[in-house]
């Protein structure tokens, strides 16, 4: 079995100790078939344990292992180390949030903008059990279908300029979920939602670099839904504007 | 304490290729602005009468103006073909329950354009 040999440069942070962060380089000999979170798994096992990451699926799903590889950010259990075969490969928390401790972000201002946007179905009024489920086309289903496969990696977060700039942006994942809600048939909440997404630092701070989408490991296309979103906004508050918006 | 990252608020554009390539994008509505102003320009010269419409045709056919004009056109083919890439994105339009192809939405902004500019001519008699 052939290896592949990598230099990784960690960044390390110690809130404890450090004042900021630097970095620490590592030389690992990989199984060719890995991926860069195996390697880290090896740095973390096998030469320095105090090495702290999020990690839990290996397989794409639980969306915890996000991180900067090579200044993009990415899953690092489905970034495979034949990718950088015998380079320095620079390994680093994820953009445009705060490290807690080495490769770890503070997540909790996204947490908090993910609740502000209301990312569930909302009925004005529930019908009874006795009448059945809400039914829904395939065609329905279809038409929010994409948005719903976002797994909160926060990779689009980490691509984003706008967030980077202006923290205060409500940003991508968090707006493509609102609008995977807005257009499912089921819900009526969009009046609700249109307060935060129509503020400033709603959908406008979007200015559509497609960054989001281009750095999503699960083919959301949030920057799809942002746009659509300024559609919709836009068409609301000029319902609203003359007393027919969705209330 | 979480350490915050400094974020470069003059070079940002500058981390990034995607980033550089959608700032050229944002450039290039500089030059749009500019042949808004100099079509502007022109009907306030109609509206003046024949003397300031000549100046304005004399100043059109200045050397440098010209090159503004050459340099114009092709940042507004650019502009547009950059803007025409991801309408598709901007509105999908689903048909039962595909959704239409964007090459379809792209190229429908495409046929307008190519009409709208034939109208143009069409009224300039050029044809
Ligand atoms: S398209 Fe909008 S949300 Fe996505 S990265 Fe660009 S500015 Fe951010
Ligand atoms: S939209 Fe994509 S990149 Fe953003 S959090 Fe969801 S899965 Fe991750
Ligand atoms: S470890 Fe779960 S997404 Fe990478």
């Amino acid at each position: 079995m052939s290896e592949v040999q990598l230099e990784l440069e960690i960044l390390r942070y110690d809130p404890e100790k450090d004042q900021e962060p630097h970095f620490k380089t590592y030389q690992v000999a990989c199984r060719e078939e890995w991926m860069i979170l195996d390697a880290v798994n090896h740095v973390k096992d096998e030469v320095d344990t105090t090495l702290s990451y999020r990690w839990s699926c290996h397989m794409a799903v639980c969306g915890s292992c996000g991180m900067m590889i090579d200044g993009q950010p990415k899953l690092a259990c489905k970034a495979a180390v034949k990718d950088y075969a015998d380079k320095k490969v620079r390994i680093e928390p994820l953009a445009n949030f705060p490290i807690e401790r080495d490769l770890v972000v503070v997540q909790d201002d996204f947490m908090e903008k993910l609740k502000r946007v209301k990312p569930y179905i909302i009925r004005k009024e529930e019908k009874p059990i006795e009448e059945g489920e809400y039914k829904q086309s395939p065609a329905d289903l279809k038409r929010f279908k994409q948005f719903t496969l976002c797994i909160n990696c926060l990779c689009c977060y980490a691509a984003c300029p706008e967030y980077a700039l202006t923290p205060e942006f409500v940003g991508p994942a968090a707006l493509a979920l609102a609008h995977r809600y807005n257009a499912d048939s089921r819900d009526q909440g969009l009046a609700e939602r249109h307060k935060e997404i129509s503020k400033p630092e709603g959908v406008w701070d979007c200015s559509f670099t497609d960054t989001c989408s281009i750095a999503c490991p699960k083919h959301v296309d949030p920057a799809s839904a942002l746009q659509q979103l300024k559609i919709t906004t836009t068409v609301q508050w000029y319902k609203e504007l003359i007393g027919m918006g969705d209330k | 304490m979480a350490y915050v990252r400094p974020v470069s608020k003059t070079c940002w554009y500058l981390k990034d290729r995607n980033y550089t390539i959608h700032m050229l994008n944002e450039l290039t509505s500089v030059f749009v602005g500019l042949y808004a102003l100099l079509l502007l320009w022109g009907i306030g010269a109609v509206a003046s009468g024949p003397e300031a419409y000549q100046y304005f045709l004399k100043c059109l056919a200045s050397p440098g103006m010209l090159v503004l004009l050459w340099v114009t056109t092709i940042v507004i083919f650019y502009h547009a073909i950059a803007w025409f890439k991801v309408t598709p994105k901007a509105m999908p339009i689903q048909k039962g329950e595909e959704f239409v192809p964007g090459g379809v939405i792209a190229g429908a902004h495409y046929v307008v354009w190519i009409l709208f500019s034939l109208v143009v001519l069409f009224l300039a008699g050029v044809f």
